[in-house]
């Protein structure tokens, strides 16, 4: 379903390829100012925290990925505001289809790929270049570790998109979040110390989209000190999130007063 | 003139109803600047002094940025000029005895006064609650900076302006605007200071009127002899004459687009 009404979108902005170009192009430019940001700092210091211009690609490319899927796949969630406001969620509780999917397939549109294509590409250079210690068990792993990490994202968005059900102009803080939290996982966490990579960890598990599983690939210790099971964490971290934004997600519609109008 | 004093006006009280909107937009920039801040603060660790900036100074840098986030609104959002001429509302305005440039220009003004005193004043004082930030000593200096934000608020305008009209030959800018407002924020210094881009690359951004929008306000707050004409009049010269030559193209830009518009009856 979530498919028929996302090609359905496609179709809708393929009407404007001009728009679409350049939407795409947009993405795909932002995806390389971040990360122009990323390398002219680490040319300047050459190591941060112990981590090099490449190894902190492989960072910032995890994250991207991780927050440029989710954006594709639920990104229109954080326009729950406007159609609790226009009234517009009551038509689509009322159709035959789960209300969250409609409103995640609502505006799909592709040209977000301009920003997951040039980041699994990073990923890839990153991986590819990288003296990374490859065995089964890690070829196996980094599959799920990039899905957890999508899911967490998700989980993050959907979550913010309900404080929408009771604050109706909470978007722009939960954006601080969602739009904040990859500003924060480009890079190393180290970087910001310890206090950070704690509340990272354990407040808005961030930690666990492009931290843990970049120590984890690069099999390097953890710099702050925190136990190396943690990378391990990521499928748990996500199911976890995935269940209370799905608990988030039934409070807000059973708080949901239809505007009446 | 009482009219646009009137628009100016509006647009003021306007955005000041939006107090929730206002309150989570501060915090965003506060979450931003503390970000931005601790990466910088990282690399200055590594290396105290690059290209004339210090660890305090690149502080300061993003958090008068994230405070001239709102009144120049490098990353937008867009005027709402760009949806009137899509859905063909312009047709009413050009009608008006009023010239558009001067109507949108007091309205974002207007909206840009009550960003200083909303926006950027709390968001810099939060910056200056965590960390020391290089405040201009003298009053003078004050006086610099402010007359710095007042053009860039300008040119801020003028670029908005600018992408909107741009919708009479496009008639859909969005595509515009996203490219725009990442080009903006590279260019101007927002997403990361320009002095740490290579020599050659911040030489032509710094040229270019992106810069006199971030990183030439920036440096006369911070007393900097690096920005055109090495002192505060240098730099204001420098960015009125970009906020001349951009409204002047604003202007020569609108009156050909009326002569496109046809209005079609019904």
């Amino acid at each position: 379903m979530y498919l028929l009404l996302a090609w359905t979108w496609c179709r809708a902005v393929a009407q404007y390829p001009g728009s679409l170009a350049l939407l795409a192009l947009a993405q795909a430019f932002s995806t390389a100012a971040e990360l122009t940001a990323v390398l002219v700092v680490f040319g300047h210091a050459g190591e941060l925290a112990g981590f090099t211009a490449r190894e902190a690609l492989l960072v910032y490319g995890l994250a991207a990925l991780a927050f440029g899927t989710a954006d594709l796949l639920m990104g229109s969630v954080e326009r729950i505001g406007d159609h609790i406001r226009t009234g517009s969620l009551d038509t689509m509780l009322v159709r035959p289809v789960p209300a969250l999917v409609q409103l995640a397939a609502d505006h799909f549109s592709p040209h977000r790929l301009g920003k997951v294509v040039p980041a699994a590409a990073m990923v890839g250079y990153a991986l590819a270049t990288l003296d990374v210690p490859w065995t089964l068990g890690r070829v196996l792993y980094t599959p799920v570790l990039l899905a957890g990490g999508v899911a967490i994202c998700c989980a993050i968005w959907t979550i913010g998109a309900c404080l929408q059900f009771f604050v109706t102009d909470a978007r722009e803080a939960a954006n601080s979040v969602t739009y904040g939290g990859q500003a924060l996982t480009e890079y190393p966490l180290a970087v910001y110390g310890r206090g950070i990579v704690r509340a990272a960890t354990f407040t808005v598990p961030l930690a666990f989209v492009s931290w843990q599983p970049a120590l984890y690939l690069l099999d390097r210790p953890d710099p702050t000190g925190l136990p190396e099971w943690l990378r391990f964490a990521p499928p748990a971290v996500a199911a976890v999130l995935c269940a209370a934004a799905a608990l988030a997600w039934r409070a807000g519609l059973r708080h949901y007063r239809s505007t009446g109008s | 003139m009482r009219v646009y004093c009137a628009v100016f006006a509006l647009g003021l009280r306007r955005y000041s109803t939006y107090r929730a909107a206002t309150v989570a937009a501060v915090f965003t920039n506060v979450v931003f600047g503390l970000i931005n801040a601790s990466v910088l603060l990282a690399l200055f660790h590594a290396r105290p002094e690059i290209n004339g900036y210090d660890a305090t100074d690149a502080v300061t840098h993003v958090f008068v940025a994230q405070a001239l986030m709102g009144p120049v609104a490098v990353m937008g959002p867009p005027l709402e000029l760009a949806e009137r001429i899509r859905t063909g509302e312009i047709a009413v305005d050009l009608m008006r005895p009023a010239s558009p440039l001067a109507w949108w220009l007091s309205h974002d003004l207007g909206r840009a006064a009550f960003a200083v005193a909303a926006r950027s004043v709390p968001t810099f004082t939060a910056g200056a609650l965590v960390f020391p930030l290089a405040l201009p000593d003298a009053p003078a200096r004050w006086a610099w900076a402010a007359g710095a934000l007042a053009l860039a608020s300008l040119i801020g305008f003028a670029f908005r302006y600018l992408y909107a009209v741009s919708g009479f030959w496009l008639l859909d800018t969005r595509g515009v605007s996203a490219l725009t407002h990442l080009i903006g924020p590279v260019c101007a210094g927002m997403l990361i200071p320009l002095v740490l881009f290579p020599a050659p690359v911040a030489e032509v951004l710094r040229a270019l009127p992106w810069a006199a929008m971030v990183q030439v306000p920036v440096e006369v707050f911070l007393g900097k002899d690096t920005v055109p004409g090495g002192g505060p009049a240098g730099a204001l010269a420098f960015q009125a004459a970009w906020a001349a030559a951009l409204l002047g193209l604003a202007a020569l830009v609108t009156a050909r687009a009326a002569r496109r518009v046809v209005v079609q009856g019904g």
